[in-house]
């Protein structure tokens, strides 16, 4: 029987329509956006400012902080202005608005096609050199990665896991980038072994993709990395889940992955690392799903950061007649666009259209007490209780149900049958309670 | 069978005797003494438990009047000067007359000015969608509409205009207890004075975006000209962000600021209605009402009076300085 974790989960149709399309790249637009915080924790800096001439891989904007990344170039030109200008959530952030001009490389950057497997840089200067290029974990989260590589003290890590399972609906970008650059994930996990000091890695992917699973084992040299089909069950992807599906530890409520000795990173990371240790190149690129069900060409691109969400669209033959919504990141956890020029950002995995009739919310109707999102809960959670707690503001109670915990799957919504915002309350619980921590601890 | 009745009796009696006597003296060990004038505090204070003095509840606040040497910096805003009055004379303390207060919006985006860009369909919340994302239109800053400033309200002062979309803040009714002023994940209320004879002047907008990126969103945004800060003779406006703020301590309440605000972003509440000179009324001047953003009982909104020809010549300078600010503040960058 297949692995996979034991407590919740739903299988949502999986449409992976773009799982045959191989990946282009996408030509680089006249302009980019490129915002200056597109990681979690502190903004970046910028060094550049209006005027400069700018090439490829250029540094943008230094990391202000142990957690925070930095900003590099994706296209060659002068840098127009630095000015507020609107995400895909419609805020308006910092960014740096560059406009292209040819497509000059820094001159450190390798960018010869073949494979460079010789690993001839110790461990500090790995972990030195992903902070460098601004490595960030590329499955959506934008966690700084060289945070992640660095292990606290008294800690030690035992096994890497590297995140092939793509469980979102729709979405192929990992899986595409599994079946056509598995060469350099390989050795872009060796990279990461080596970085950690640990001597075994496991790369889980659903068995959804059994191409890539082929493709991997074939290209696999080395007897201390094992490719482990799982079954699929969404959200698998989420690193306490995969944790608990291949090596059956579970990572104790508010700990992180290294309690247990594991350091998860997903197979974006991975190849972004190989990239940056064997070609000196930092992380202005990444593969971007195109998908709907409506959508004429549904299509993976390799995008440079900063390219208008439009572009893609646009490559891929327009924004359908019947589009309801349009989302960053697939189905279960984007989040819906509202402004369509807003750029593509290190945490962009896809982007989702969906048509009219599927993109509208059921009318709210009261609890029946099915208990159903308390089974689906992958956590083990009772979502339906800390939506309540939550609306009635008893926010004591809410952090001893736990609510720090939530991954914010949205399981419990897509299953509830009456169509309750399970996960809105829960994460407006989460952000009232993570304030009231915060201020307990400054005291 | 009777025996049995009277042991019964008997028996419970005595244990009841019993516990009586040792609770007594329990009581008498682990009593703990509580200021009595806690209590006539209390009984003088609204009961309204609302938390806008600061402390939780009315209990809280009588024992901090009871403990505090001065009454100055405790003022309970539901009770307002009557109440802190005979609070003093309960304490035998001086009282410290305040002004009394209002909560404001600060936003006049009503749907009609507001054009909505995307709908929403989540949780009906206001913190929710402005965790989540920008809003149902072009303003980032605005109000959202869903109530949430309605719902913490205990006194019955607040309502939703269906028609505007926005808060309606009863002046009857307002408190100023600072529920509103806290909830709102926008930052949209402000506690101002109610001014004299009830009249207020004040900038109804939060948006710091640029001017010329307001316009876009809004009909009615403060563009941060700067024009009320030129006409003001009492320095009582600054302008921070591209954002006009009227110091109501500073306002005369002399109204030249309002006729100058090229958005009407600047609301005159209870003022009576402007005389307009005969002559230029009747070929240039027109009447524009100001969204009925703000009642006073039945009264209406006072009706704002403006030269068009004025307004457009205003309007094409405005867009030019707007323009320069902008270029100046990219050069800046």
């Amino acid at each position: 029987m297949l692995k996979t974790f034991p407590k919740g989960g739903v299988h949502p149709p999986e449409t992976k329509l773009s799982a045959n399309e191989a990946i282009q790249v996408l030509p680089i637009p006249d302009s980019v956006t490129i915002p200056i915080a597109q990681h979690i924790g502190a903004p970046s800096t910028p060094v550049v400012k209006k005027g400069d001439k700018i090439l490829v891989g250029q540094l943008l904007a230094k990391s202000s902080g142990f957690v925070s990344a930095n900003i590099h170039s994706s296209v060659s030109g002068t840098v127009q202005k630095i000015d507020n200008v609107p995400d895909s959530s419609g805020y308006k952030r910092q960014s740096v608005i560059i406009k292209v001009e040819g497509d000059d490389w820094d001159e450190n950057i390798d960018r010869s096609k073949e494979v460079k497997d010789d690993i001839s840089l110790s461990k500090e200067e790995i972990i030195k050199k992903i902070f460098d290029s601004g490595i960030v974990g590329l499955g959506g989260a934008t966690f700084p990665s060289h945070v992640k590589l660095s292990i606290p003290k008294g800690k030690t890590a035992e096994i890497l896991i590297i995140n092939g399972v793509e469980c979102e609906p729709y979405l192929t970008s990992d899986h595409r980038l599994m079946l056509e650059r598995s060469e350099e994930l390989i050795v872009g996990t060796k990279i990461l072994m080596k970085a950690l000091g640990v001597g075994k890695a496991i790369i889980g992917i659903e068995n959804n993709k059994p191409d890539a699973i082929e493709k991997l084992n074939k290209v696999n040299d080395n007897s201390s990395i094992s490719i482990e089909a799982l079954k699929v069950q969404y959200p698998q992807g989420g690193e306490k889940q995969l944790i608990k599906a291949l090596t059956n530890r579970e990572v104790p409520s508010g700990g992180l992955p290294i309690d247990v000795g594991a350091v998860v990173h997903n197979v974006g990371t991975a190849l972004a690392v190989y990239e940056a240790i064997q070609k000196n190149k930092p992380l202005f690129e990444r593969i971007v799903t195109l998908t709907g069900k409506s959508v004429s060409k549904p299509a993976n691109y390799l995008v440079r950061i900063g390219t208008p969400i439009s572009a893609i669209i646009e490559r891929s033959g327009g924004l359908p007649e019947d589009t309801g919504k349009v989302i960053n990141g697939g189905p279960m956890m984007g989040k819906a666009v509202n402004f369509l020029d807003a750029p593509v950002t290190k945490g962009t995995s896809g982007i989702t259209i969906m048509p009219d009739e599927e993109s509208h919310r059921g009318i709210i109707k009261d609890c029946i007490r099915c208990a159903r999102c308390t089974q689906v809960c992958p956590i083990g959670l009772e979502p339906y209780l800390l939506m309540t707690l939550t609306e009635k503001s008893l926010f004591e109670r809410l952090e001893k149900n736990d609510v720090m915990d939530c991954i914010e799957c949205g399981s419990c919504s897509y299953t509830c049958p009456s169509d309750r915002p399970l996960l809105d309350y829960i994460r407006l619980g989460k952000v009232t309670v993570s304030k009231i921590i915060r201020a307990r601890r400054q005291q | 069978m009777s025996t049995t009745v009277i042991f019964t009796i008997i028996s419970l009696s005595a244990i009841g005797i019993i516990a009586a006597t040792i609770l007594y003296f329990v009581a008498q060990k682990f009593k703990v003494f509580e200021d009595p004038r806690i209590d006539d505090v209390e009984a003088v204070l609204p009961g309204a438990n609302c938390g806008g003095c600061g402390f939780p509840g009315c209990r809280g606040f009588a024992e901090a009047c009871v403990k505090a040497e001065e009454l100055d910096k405790l003022f309970c805003p539901v009770g307002g000067n009557d109440c802190m009055a005979s609070v003093a004379s309960t304490l035998g303390k001086e009282a410290v007359m305040q002004e009394p207060m209002l909560a404001v919006l600060r936003c006049s985006g009503s749907h009609a000015v507001r054009p909505q860009t995307n709908k929403y369909d989540g949780a009906e919340n206001c913190t929710i969608v402005s965790n989540l994302y920008a809003g149902e239109t072009g303003c980032q800053f605005g109000c959202l509409g869903l109530g949430e400033c309605v719902s913490v309200c205990n006194f019955d002062a607040l309502a939703m205009d269906p028609v505007s979309g926005l808060p309606v803040v009863d002046a009857e009714n307002c408190t100023a207890c600072g529920a509103c002023v806290e909830q709102c994940p926008r930052d949209l209320f402000e506690l101002r004075p109610k001014g004299k004879k009830d009249r207020r002047i004040f900038v109804s907008c939060r948006n710091m975006d640029k001017g010329s990126a307001k316009k876009i969103g809004c009909e009615v945004a403060c563009i941060g000209c700067q024009k009320c800060v030129k006409v003001c003779d009492f320095d009582a406006i600054v302008v921070t962000n591209f954002n006009a703020y009227i110091d109501p301590h500073k306002c005369k309440l002399c109204r030249k600021c309002v006729s100058v605000c090229p958005t009407n972003a600047i609301h005159e509440i209870n003022f009576p209605e402007r005389k307009i000179k005969a002559a230029k009324a009747d070929e240039k001047a027109k009447a524009i009402k100001v969204t009925g953003v703000e009642k006073a009982g039945e009264k209406e909104v006072t009706a704002k009076t403006t030269n068009i020809n004025k307004e457009a010549v205003v309007d094409s300078k405005i867009k030019e300085k707007v323009d320069n600010d902008t270029t100046s503040d990219k050069s800046k960058n």
